[in-house]
């Protein structure tokens, strides 16, 4: 691709003919951010913003921002934003498109706030196929107040809530939000991708378009999970906490598309394996 | 020819970029930031193998490096 990775305007090019291949996109602001050496919620936030670029949606944009150690998603993307109390994010979302159908609308949350305290409203909302997108990175804990056990968590993982491990037992087993949601009748995009490989990172990409996009041709819901390292509540350098997300989430919380709806987006056709025959009683 | 910029402001020193490079030319320097990281660099002496891959800058989480590519490797050469 001879475009400029993430850029809006035509490739950059200098005085001795190079071409400036990679650089922030416009969409997203030039300034450090507060986040640990090595964490993921800098791609992600990169991603967006190239997305936004890409799609042309920068002016069109409404991000709603959620709470975790992403809560300051708004100084870093360029759009105009809302922050929603914990976990509500799906619920702000619902209220900004239907009063602004016209907006391309998404949300970003962390494991903890939409698995967790916010598990009602991202479920209702996928359900009730909310034309808006998802952005959910999924770190297996709390990050921001300490590292503590998030629904995510993996089996014999330590947290500061669960200092002996996450054991099956006594905890559960860690929700695999993405196959859920897929399950949802007003899901039109789902997928679960990784930010631990260049390659990865690459394909998160890909799924985070089709999560927009299904969006932007108002074809209902569009959700994508993107798994990411926490190195500092994690106790692992960068390099460490990349492997732990090989080695350990992916095996757990395979990647991939879980659910594409094809069609005209309206509601009728998304519908309709309940209006096939025998659906309709029960009233 | 192609090259990458660091940022010495922005870099984390994660070291992220030094794994994922396929000539490893990107390594820790000795140079402490503002910030109290030990910034990324790649030795002058190296920069020619740059392959313009930009790799490092997908897995940089503080989008803190610049990729460059020159125009001799014409068209066919797969850098994606
Ligand atoms: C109503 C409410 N309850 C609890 C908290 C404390 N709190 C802040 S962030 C957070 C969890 C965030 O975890 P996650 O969503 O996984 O984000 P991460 O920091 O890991 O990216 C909690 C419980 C809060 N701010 N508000
Ligand atoms: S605590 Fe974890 S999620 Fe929060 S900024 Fe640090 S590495 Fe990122
Ligand atoms: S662009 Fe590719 S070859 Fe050049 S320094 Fe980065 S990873 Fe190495
Ligand atoms: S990946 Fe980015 S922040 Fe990390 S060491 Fe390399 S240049 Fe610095
Ligand atoms: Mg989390």
């Amino acid at each position: 691709m001879p475009k400029t990775q993430g850029a809006a305007s035509a490739p950059k090019t200098n005085q001795t003919g190079e071409e400036l291949v990679f650089t922030r996109p416009a969409s997203m602001v030039d300034r450090a951010t507060h986040y640990c050496p090595g964490c993921h919620h800098g791609i992600a936030h990169r991603l967006v913003g190239e997305l936004i670029d890409e799609l042309g949606l920068k002016e069109n944009t409404v991000a709603v921002c959620s709470i975790g150690c992403s809560v300051f998603l708004y100084n870093y993307i360029d759009v105009d934003s809302v922050e929603a109390p914990h976990g509500r994010a799906p619920a702000v979302a619902t209220g900004v498109k239907r009063a602004r159908p016209d907006k391309f609308v998404f949300t970003y949350q962390g494991d903890g706030d939409l698995a967790s305290i916010g598990m009602a409203e991202i479920m209702h909302a996928a359900n009730r196929g909310e034309r808006m997108s998802v952005v959910f990175v999924n770190n297996t804990v709390y990050g921001m107040t300490g590292g503590q056990m998030a629904p995510t968590t993996l089996i014999g993982q330590k947290t500061t809530t669960c200092p002996g491990g996450r054991c099956k037992d006594r905890e559960g087993s860690p929700i695999r939000m993405s196959e859920i949601i897929a399950h949802l009748g007003g899901t039109a995009f789902c997928a679960r991708g990784s930010l631990d490989s260049v390659k990865n990172i690459r394909q998160a990409k890909k799924y985070m378009r089709q999560a927009f996009e299904v969006q932007t041709k108002g074809l209902g819901f569009g959700f994508v999970e993107l798994l990411a390292g926490c190195p500092t509540n994690w106790r692992l350098s960068p390099l460490a906490a990349n492997k732990r997300i090989t080695d350990e989430m992916i095996p757990y919380f395979p990647l991939g598309v879980f659910k594409e709806v094809e069609g005209d987006g309206t509601c009728g056709s998304m519908l309709a394996p309940e209006s096939a025959p025998g659906a309709e009683g029960g009233k | 020819m192609s090259r990458i910029t660091v940022s010495e402001e922005r870099c984390k020193g994660c070291l992220l970029c030094t794994q994922v490079c396929p000539v490893t030319i990107i390594r820790q320097s000795e140079r402490i930031n503002q910030n109290g990281y030990k910034v990324a660099e790649v030795p002058a002496e190296d920069m020619a193998k740059c392959t313009g891959c930009a790799s490092c800058a997908t897995i940089c989480p503080d989008v803190a490096i610049e990729v460059w590519r020159g125009k001799k490797p014409k068209p066919g050469s797969k850098a994606a």
